[in-house]
């Protein structure tokens, strides 16, 4: 396993940069996440570390070696792809060999058998070693996928959206045993995925791409309570963060379209300001500041998402469990004063 | 406005049931999900209500009227689908216009109709674009438009959101919600997304192997889930379910812990269960795991622990390949391998029979 370290890495596609002076630090056993929307970089980048796409500018370090000019191949990475791309007539055991089977490892048949064999029972498949691979499902599918990459004890795990076209209960107890699997093996793994969850639930570490360009790096803690942008704030977390635009006005921050004000915080505040409330922090509680109406609920089991209106702004409140409040009811509510967001008007945190 | 009522509707094709023999009432103004992995039914079930789809037997009554064998423009009924279906050589308030120019309505009346119904769904500024130019969710108002500018007796819409991104979907659940509060017009839904089936759904017919599983409320089916399937469909992650043993007023979990089972149950266990040698599924949600308690009656080893943003979910392991889900606040953080206590809140504990696996009720055994 190793450490990874890429430096001011910038890939043009024609007059597209694709990715612009990226930089980064995967540590050994770390589970490094890269989430950002269709188009971000984020494959990209991942091709560049495998050597699949020759970066214009910067360099890639493995464990402090320069590796630029090495082949694919002499990099020693394993790559899982959304697409399981499996041999069917082959069986498991068979498809989680072939890579060990390869001219260039000749791995020994005993050796081989040991590693088939520990690798089925991380992955919890060693009861479908015999089968052919078609006639598999598709959570079954990956991980046989994720077991040949696991075979090969490569330096790093890439995975470019492996969970992606799987439903959403197999996905759930997948992110699961991955990261159960990779905090128990340590295996260094850089995991892409424009799925905010995946990366909260997954990684140690999340990069946010967007356009080629790293908008913040930091633990999923990082991320969801301290986001570096506007952008960031809306990426992470469902429901979406309210963005409320504000000013300051006698002292006070006014909130637009709404009588809701409350005092300036700090006395850095620029005039006008966005004010990013997550709806777990927007509370009905009996004492608080503000009024609004109930316009909708969503009872969804586990939790109740309301939807208040104060004046013509709309704040969506998450409240736990079952809620006794009607439709239309006048309800007073405040926000957790302490974790609060200001962005500023370019989106930038303050 | 409408009442729709299928008695003992059916679908086959060839000898393989689509729909097998269902019972619904949709009482007026109501909005009502039908929800299920694909190849359940519930589009079937959909086309039927609609006439796109003939009954094999069974009835089907709007508002009191016979309509089993009415052609789908005489049930006054308006179809929304995943796809948009709008004509793209057409802007959208032609598109918007088409049905009551079909029903040739004076032009001024259709003008202020278009009006009305762009206003409702905020894309008066969009009205001269052609869909080709306007962004999924955009077009997907535009359809939503055209349905909704017949005032039709009822809705049916099969996943419209769909085609959405993930972004759009939350915001745009909503905003259908909100016209059926305003407009009250009987709708019915088609989903597989458990979440959107919830967050929407007056009641929700769940769905699966062309049978209904339960019809209810989002708090009865997340609550009193009628049997395991709709015990996993819904939530997410879905109800834990251990495989237990009862005797003496405690269920053995699997790795040996002993849960005291509510007294209120214990009747209904005796029972039920009585058939099964003791064996019985233990179920509760992920927000009813206790830990930090002294005395914990149960213990588990952390197999993982991730935050989701305003919780954190905590997995534990209880014997080989048994992992349960709990929600907790996000302040804590367990290492992996570390044993903890926990109790399962009683409140929230659930029974169901291996065999049927039906939900054991506490007044009347096996549902």
């Amino acid at each position: 396993m190793s450490d990874i370290r890429l430096e001011n890495i910038t890939k043009r596609f024609g007059d597209h940069a694709a990715l612009h002076e990226v930089s980064l630090q995967v540590k050994d056993r770390e589970f490094f996440v890269l989430l950002g929307p269709t188009g971000a970089g984020k494959t990209t980048t991942l091709r560049v570390i495998a050597g699949l796409e020759k970066q214009d500018h910067g360099h890639v370090y493995f464990d402090g070696q320069m590796i630029d000019s090495f082949q694919p191949a002499d990099r020693d990475v394993a790559f899982v792809f959304q697409q399981y791309s499996l041999y069917p007539n082959l069986s498991v055991y068979d498809n989680l060999a072939f890579p060990l089977r390869s001219p260039l490892r000749r791995t020994p048949e005993p050796t081989i058998k040991e590693r088939v064999t520990a690798a089925a029972e991380i992955l919890r498949i060693s009861h479908l070693l015999d089968r052919k691979t078609a006639r598999l499902s598709g959570g079954e599918m990956q991980r046989v996928s994720i077991g040949r990459a696991i075979v090969r004890k490569p330096r790093a795990f890439l995975m470019d959206e492996p969970l992606s076209n799987l439903d959403a209960k197999l996905r759930e107890s997948l992110r699961v045993e991955l990261k159960h699997i990779q905090k128990t093996q340590g295996s260094t793994s850089i995991f892409v995925t424009h799925d905010q969850i995946e990366a909260l639930t997954m990684a140690d570490r999340i990069a946010v791409l967007d356009d080629g360009v790293i908008l913040q790096m930091g633990t999923p803690f990082d991320i969801y309570d301290r986001p570096a942008t506007m952008f960031v704030a809306t990426l992470v977390g469902t429901p979406r963060i309210n963005l409320l635009n504000a000013h300051r006005h006698n002292g006070h921050l006014r909130i637009e379209k709404s009588p809701l004000e409350m005092p300036v915080p700090g006395d850095q505040m620029p005039e006008r300001v966005t004010i990013g409330v997550r709806p777990e922090d927007v509370r009905v509680d009996s004492e608080g500041s503000f009024t609004g109406s109930v316009a909708l609920i969503e009872p969804l089991g586990v939790e109740t998402i309301l939807h208040i209106q104060s004046g013509d702004q709309l704040l969506l409140s998450v409240i736990p469990g079952t809620s006794p409040i009607r439709l239309n009811e006048q309800v007073r509510f405040d926000f957790a004063r302490d974790r609060l967001h200001y962005f500023d008007t370019n989106g930038r945190r303050l | 406005m409408a009442q729709i009522e299928l008695r003992q509707v059916e679908k086959k094709f060839g000898e393989s049931f689509a729909v097998k023999p269902l019972d619904l009432t949709i009482q007026n103004g109501e909005f009502i999900v039908l929800l299920g992995p694909s190849g359940c039914g519930k589009t079937t079930t959909l086309r039927m209500i609609s006439g796109l789809e003939a009954v094999t037997t069974g009835t089907i009554l709007l508002d009191g009227r016979d309509v089993t064998w009415a052609h789908p423009s005489d049930r006054d009924i308006a179809f929304v689908f995943q796809f948009f279906a709008l004509y793209s050589h057409m802007t959208a308030r032609e598109n918007i216009a088409f049905p009551l120019q079909a029903q040739r309505v004076p032009r001024a009346e259709i003008s202020a109709k278009v009006a009305e119904v762009a206003r409702m769904l905020r894309i008066e500024h969009i009205l001269d674009s052609k869909p080709g130019s306007l962004s999924g969710g955009d077009q997907q108002r535009v359809a939503l438009a055209r349905a909704l500018v017949r005032r039709p007796a009822a809705f049916l819409m099969d996943e419209p959101l769909g085609a959405l991104d993930a972004e759009f979907r939350e915001g745009m659940r909503a905003e259908i919600k909100q016209l059926h509060i305003r407009q009250e017009a009987t709708t019915v839904y088609v989903t597989h997304d458990q979440i959107e089936a919830m967050a929407m759904g007056d009641r929700i017919v769940i769905m699966s192997k062309a049978q209904v599983q339960q019809v209810g409320t989002p708090h009865q089916v997340y609550h009193d889930p009628a049997n395991l399937f709709v015990a996993r469909f819904i939530g997410s992650p879905g109800m834990n379910l251990l495989n237990a043993r009862y005797s003496d007023g405690k269920a053995i979990l699997p790795g040996g812990s002993a849960v005291t089972v509510p007294g209120a149950y214990r009747a209904a266990l005796d029972h039920a269960l009585n058939d099964s040698d003791g064996a019985v599924i233990v179920g509760f949600r992920p927000e009813a795991l206790r830990v930090n308690v002294t005395d914990g009656e149960c213990s588990g080893v952390v197999y993982a622990d991730d935050l989701h943003g305003g919780y954190s979910m905590l997995h534990l392991e209880l014997a080989d390949d048994v992992i349960i889900h709990g929600r907790m606040s996000r302040d804590t953080a367990h290492p992996i391998g570390e044993t903890m206590v926990f109790d399962i809140d009683p409140a929230m504990m659930r029974f169901f029979h291996p065999k049927t696996e039906l939900a054991i009720h506490i007044n009347g055994g096996a549902a």
